[in-house]
């Protein structure tokens, strides 16, 4: 990971620190529960995992304000969770249930959320990217200053409409954030074999957009890197490329033999660079909390957790009638 | 309380696996992500990691054991303090696995009401002025008369702001709207129906203009995947309010690669809606209402009808609703349906029919979805015969499913086949000849006419 390491330690507050161990932790521990409510046949189709990456998105929404807005692909929970949508109504979609944000009609991949500006949730790999710069041509045309992050992995990084897209978002100064969250495999295919020049936030360049690499697994260097590229956008000087350099720990989807990579690839990382483990050492060290202060917010995460399981497990499944509904609206939606 | 580790699903279709290997044993502790043991499902051999920590307990399972379905309890996990003596107190989380139970009546799509009933209130006052004006006056004057009434409403595509419109439909539109709301895009139709379907999630209007309908196929993923399906996907909570328009189906000698009808394609589409109109005040008309509707609209035009001049209503407010078909002329003897170009078969040979002695109502669906089938079904239970007009390829064509629906609905009624006059089933060829004959025409309508109503 060749990432630039910001000089980001000295800047974050005790309640910053907290505030992004507690978010961090919230995503792996729901993730984790989610495999495991796979594992018991609760969850059907495809789940992908975010645990690994939990730095990338929870540094991200802290360089958010109100009304910006997310999109995103299928690895798609966590950016849930972190820009605060309810975790019961995330783990009920996963399950399939009337409780679920699309009401069980949406699944893993399909999720959204009007008050929390999240705009899904996507299924076909490089398609959000367009819609995000849609996004932001929104609120361009409405004049106002709100930035629109659009995440997308390596693997999507080399889907032409992404390049299509970056011209026009250059061309109309929109203000998107092109999110590269590059986990080094496009499901199973590592970067190296599927990229003819590696770094990725160099592909703007051909369009003038404006880009760096930032180390995912420090939260801290995101947010630095985010609150950067957020008032590049926000000034109206069009949009920028951050590459997220992380990993994800887990397959990419439930049913990834993981034959493409090592154990002890994976186990190295999650030793030495483990975004949740440095967020912990800075508290500890720092003397910003105790043993007994992180216990308390492991605990007060399994509650939530195990609440959500329990809620996705308990909430009925969709009304045969809901087969029918939602096709086509009658009314004009609201404005975001 | 010990916990049981059950066999986990590793795919979505896996119901059963190998326990090939375990990885631990007895009274090992074990952390989450720590390989428990190896399984083997139907694609491949997985690991399979622990989720909690602990101790390992009992292994319930052996190394070997085939066919253990999935959520059997295969090993216990023993907690701090806790011995494998507390393991008969050990609850299953098996009872919880089983899924709810499904609905057990599967709700079909609610039925038609067996009585068709055509909705035949005039599409304008009558004694309301009208004046001549073309198909591409009329698509003009909709657009400026919505973009003035909406703010939000904006028109993209190739050509449409300085250029005038590759085929003049935007004239003077950034004009009157400035380069803010008539945008020229690079020619990248997948990019820019992307960015406006990103732009409808967002709250706006916009119209997107392809050069023609043969270059949306670069865009489709997006008008399908993004445009028609998020509202389900989302249950309800995101619109897209979007029109695509364009120029649809064969020209006139430009090749195989420019000309193709596409209605049977959107057609298919659940969350959809589509409009092919023929007439000026049918494009007008719908027009508005397709840039009004909450929902994403496919508005195939024609480049041949264009220039074809027809009477359009002075109104300040014009609009024609979707599923409703115009009867364009009454008849007894045979129903003929078409929609588009399609319509300037259907009338020719109408006409000429008159001249023969045999009446034939003619019929203009306008919207292919919703479709106004009522208008369809009284019309055959009338005449008791049909055919279908259009120019698209023959497998799956909208009158294959007309076809269909007439069967279901008025099967009694039918005193002959129903006859579909189509495209015919090749790319199309480039020389004056051969094009005319790729393409269906008067002579065949006739022909098919003739043969359903035996004369």
């Amino acid at each position: 990971m060749a990432a630039q390491k910001s000089d980001s330690k000295s800047n974050a507050s005790a309640e910053d620190l907290k505030a992004f161990y507690y978010d961090m932790l919230l995503i792996r521990r729901f993730e984790e529960k989610a495999g495991q409510l796979y594992g018991m046949g609760l969850i059907g189709g495809f789940c992908h995992l975010y645990i690994g990456q939990e730095a990338v998105v929870v540094g991200l929404e802290a360089a958010a304000e109100e009304g910006d807005k997310r999109i995103t692909t299928y690895r798609d929970h966590g950016h849930m969770l972190a820009c605060g949508m309810d975790a019961n109504g995330v783990m009920a979609e996963l399950t399939g249930r009337e409780g679920g944000y699309s009401r069980g009609k949406g699944g893993s991949m399909h999720m959204f959320s009007k008050e929390k500006h999240f705009y899904g949730g996507h299924g076909i790999v490089g398609a959000n990217v367009p819609l995000g710069a849609g996004l932001a041509f929104s609120d361009k045309y409405r004049g106002n200053d709100r930035v629109t992050f659009t995440y997308f992995g390596d693997g999507a990084a080399n889907q032409g409409q992404v390049y299509e897209t970056f011209n026009m978002a250059a061309l109309w100064q929109l203000p998107v954030i092109f999110v590269i969250e590059n986990n080094n495999y496009a499901m199973g295919t590592a970067q190296k074999r599927s990229t003819s020049t590696p770094d990725l936030y160099k592909r703007g360049e051909a369009f003038g957009i404006p880009g760096e690499a930032v180390d995912g697994m420090d939260v801290l260097a995101v947010r630095d890197a985010g609150q950067k590229a957020v008032a590049h956008c926000r000034a109206g000087k069009g949009p920028y490329i951050l590459e997220v350099m992380t990993y994800r720990y887990r397959g990419h989807s439930m049913s990834d033999p993981a034959k493409y990579r090592t154990r002890e690839e994976v186990q190295k990382i999650r030793e030495e660079k483990d975004c949740i483990e440095h967020v912990r050492d800075l508290l500890l060290t720092g003397k910003h909390a105790t043993e007994d202060d992180l216990k308390a917010i492991d605990k007060d995460i399994k509650k939530i957790v195990n609440a959500a399981a329990e809620f996705a497990k308990d909430s009925p499944e969709p009304d045969a009638a809901e087969l029918w509904t939602d096709i086509y609206a009658e009314t004009a939606p609201q404005n975001a | 309380m010990p916990t049981e580790i059950l066999m986990p699903a590793l795919s979505p279709t896996m119901e059963e696996g190998t326990l090939a290997k375990w990885l631990v044993k007895e009274g090992d502790t074990v952390s989450s992500g720590d390989i428990l043991a190896e399984i083997e499902t139907d694609k491949a051999t997985m690991e399979f990691e622990a989720v909690d920590e602990g101790t390992v307990g009992r292994i319930l399972i052996e190394a070997g054991t085939e066919g253990v379905k999935v959520n059997t309890p295969i090993a216990v996990l023993l907690e701090d303090g806790e011995s494998a003596d507390d393991i008969t107190a050990a609850k299953g989380a098996v009872q919880d696995a089983k899924p709810s139970p499904t609905a057990e009546t599967p709700v079909s799509q609610p039925a038609e009401a067996k009585a068709p009933r055509p909705d035949r209130s005039p599409d304008w006052p009558e004694g309301t002025e009208t004046k001549k004006q073309t198909v591409r006056e009329a698509l003009n004057a909709a657009m400026a008369e919505e973009m003035r009434g909406d703010e939000t409403v904006f028109i993209m595509g190739e050509e449409v702001a300085e250029y005038q419109g590759a085929y003049k439909i935007t004239q003077n539109l950034l004009e009157e709207f400035g380069a803010k709301r008539v945008i020229d895009t690079p020619i990248t139709e997948h990019g820019f129906a992307g960015i406006g379907v990103g732009a409808a999630f967002g709250g706006l209007r916009p119209i997107v203009e392809f050069m023609t309908f043969n270059f949306a196929m670069q865009a489709i993923d997006q008008i399908i995947n993004s445009a028609a399906k998020t509202l389900y996907m989302s249950g309800g909570q995101m619109g897209c309010p979007i029109v695509f328009r364009g120029p649809n189906g064969a020209a006139a000698r430009v090749g195989a690669q420019h000309s193709q009808d596409y209605a049977a394609w959107y057609a298919h589409i659940p969350g959809l809606k589509v409009v092919q109109p023929y007439s000026a005040s049918d494009a007008k008309g719908l027009l508005k209402s397709a840039i009004r509707d909450p929902n994403p609209v496919i508005f195939l035009e024609n480049e041949i009808l264009y220039g074809k001049s027809f009477d359009v209503p002075v109104m300040d407010d014009f609009t024609i609703p979707f599923g409703k078909a115009r009867i364009w002329r009454e008849g007894e003897d045979v129903t003929i349906v078409s929609f588009g170009i399609g319509m300037t078969y259907a009338l020719a040979a109408a006409e000429k029919l008159a001249a023969d002695g045999i009446s034939a109502e003619v019929i203009d669906l306008r919207t292919l979805r919703p479709m106004d089938y009522d208008t369809v079904i009284a019309s055959v239970q009338k005449t008791n015969r049909c055919v279908t007009v259009e120019e698209g390829w023959p497998v799956a064509s909208i009158g294959n499913h007309l076809s269909a629906v007439i069967m279901e609905r008025a099967f009694d009624y039918l005193d002959a086949p129903v006859i579909n006059c189509l495209g015919k089933d090749v790319p199309m060829p480039y020389a004056a000849n051969l094009e005319k004959l790729a393409l269906t025409s008067t002579q065949e309508v006739l022909d098919a006419v003739h043969k359903v109503t035996y004369r």
